[in-house]
């Protein structure tokens, strides 16, 4: 039993290396697929690499009008997104800082984040990237309540409020975890600034959200922006495959992980179908789309509740 | 098939907060068609156990009815009248989202009320039976365009027709051939109704005609 311990720790330790050295290739297949369903041949899986290794060889470039809290953003933002992953269960392996009520702190990690690209982006003085920011609070105000309510959905099933302990004692199938997955699906696009909200391929300044706020960034600290942002669409998918694919409690932890990491797979492929089959909806329909998101976050927590 | 049962009532909630978000018209009569089907389906699951002819071909007539003549009829109509969708609700689509949320945990309340022997897998039924009754009254109550108030006489026939099922049993064949019949009945005489509203008034918004009144 000690052992077994012990091998789950070690197994939290190693889903933080696998989460460090795999969250860009998501990246790289959800532009493959895109590209597939566009008929092209699209990039290399390892393309996200190329571009962070070659974005950290490069010098910064930066504006005369900021201050130390456009240059402080990108590392508190990577600091976050290590935090964020350090409590996300993967597979069977717990997180490895899981303590009770660590889910609130999950939330606030990812929104401490926000708040300094928020602010990053206003420092720049540049009105685009205000207008950016406002976007991006706008929206993530109205995902919040939204994967807080799917949370605790989960929670009142489980009788826990530890994300480790909350997905360990899940079982499937049922309803509300149905609900409560499609629901987080949709924060998770949001969150990731994925295309029924935001298009991360365009630069057509209208209708960006998140580029626009990082388009003052260059070199190191704009790879350093990219890798956190992989790290979230890991972090993000990690909790949705953990709350979605049931695994048995004998199973071995690697064979565990092994099947976290295909749900995470398949969950990119999603990601790239539901970017090639859909349009991003207008800016005023997105309160919309998260509403309805909430309607069914709320439906399973009744579900739960009876 | 409990968990086949149970499935389908979650779907049929679903569709029910769809037709609450939904503006254009196309898509509420494909919801509409989708939980015609839920509902046959429902009602074979239920029976799987003991084979009853009678229900089975009761479910199946239900089923051709509502997802294929209903569909075909609004469609027809939504063609003459060259509308797409609803423009101005009186209520909001953001706030019938909300409603929908209220709705929900009202018929859950009401539904623990009843006093109903239900067996096992079956306890969402009813609130969701509810729920599609107030979808109904929600979408007649709340839309502006005639079709859209079709749409949600025969949402809220589809919620009847569900509480009937579970809440009653044994409801006589003939009764419930009736029933899907007068459901034919007025939603032909409603596209009859419609296509004249459209041509006398250009458009299907049925809050002007009450300016009729003299």
């Amino acid at each position: 039993m000690e052992t077994e311990i012990i091998a789950m720790y070690a197994f939290s330790i190693i889903h933080m290396f696998v989460g460090f050295a795999l969250a860009p290739l998501m990246i790289g297949i959800v532009n493959r697929t895109k590209a597939v369903f566009a008929g092209r041949t699209g990039q290399p899986f390892l393309q996200p690499y190329y571009d962070m290794v070659k974005l950290l060889r490069k010098g910064a470039v930066y504006s005369r009008t900021t201050s130390w809290i456009f240059r402080a953003a990108p590392v508190v933002g990577l600091a976050c997104a290590v935090a964020a992953l350090a409590i996300v269960p993967f597979g069977n392996a717990p997180g490895l800082l899981s303590f009770e009520g660590d889910l609130v702190f999950f939330a606030y990690v990812l929104g401490l984040w926000r708040f300094f690209l928020v602010i990053a982006a206003l420092d720049t003085g540049s009105a685009f990237e205000g207008m950016g920011a406002s976007r991006e609070v706008q929206f993530s105000a109205m995902a919040e309540p939204v994967l807080f309510v799917g949370l605790a959905t989960v929670a009142t099933l489980t009788g826990s409020l530890s994300l480790s302990d909350m997905i360990a004692g899940l079982s499937l199938p049922l309803a509300e975890i149905v609900l409560v997955a499609a629901a987080l699906f949709v924060v998770f696009l949001c969150e990731n600034a994925r295309i029924p909200f935001d298009d991360p391929n365009t630069h057509l300044e209208l209708t960006m959200i998140h580029e626009v706020m990082v388009l003052d960034y260059s070199g190191p600290d704009l790879g350093f922006v990219l890798y956190s942002a992989a790290l979230k669409f890991w972090v993000l998918g990690a909790l949705i495959i953990g709350i979605t694919v049931p695994l048995d409690e004998g199973l071995p932890v690697w064979a565990s992980c092994g099947y976290a990491f295909l749900g995470m797979v398949m969950l990119a492929l999603l990601t790239g179908i539901v970017e090639s089959v859909m349009a991003r909806v207008r800016l005023l329909r997105v309160p919309q789309l998260l509403a309805a998101a909430g309607a069914l976050a709320i439906c399973a927590l009744i579900f739960s509740m009876r | 098939m409990e968990t086949y049962i149970e499935a389908s009532v979650i779907l049929l909630l679903l569709t029910d907060i769809a037709l609450f978000g939904t503006s254009r018209l196309y898509t509420c009569i494909t919801i509409a068609a989708v939980q015609g089907v839920l509902l046959g389906l429902i009602a074979l699951f239920a029976n799987a156990e003991t084979f009853i002819p009678r229900i089975i071909v009761i479910a199946s007539i239900g089923i051709v009815i509502k997802a294929f003549v209903f569909p075909y009829l609004l469609k027809r109509t939504i063609r003459q009248a060259g509308v797409q969708r609803e423009i101005q609700p009186f209520i909001g689509y953001l706030s019938s989202l909300v409603v929908s949320l209220v709705l929900f945990g009202v018929s859950i309340w009401f539904s623990a009320k009843l006093p109903l022997a239900l067996g096992a897998g079956r306890s969402m039924i009813i609130p969701a039976a509810i729920m599609t009754m107030f979808t109904g009254l929600f979408l007649i109550v709340a839309r502006r365009k005639a079709l859209t108030q079709c749409i949600g006489y025969i949402v809220c026939e589809n919620g009847m027709y569900l509480f009937g099922m579970v809440a009653v049993g044994e409801i006589p064949a003939l009764v419930e051939l009736g029933i899907l019949l007068d459901a034919v009945a007025a939603v032909t005489v409603m596209g009859v109704a419609m296509y004249h509203i459209n041509r006398e008034f250009d458009h299907i918004d049925t809050d002007r005609l009450s300016s009729l009144k003299g």
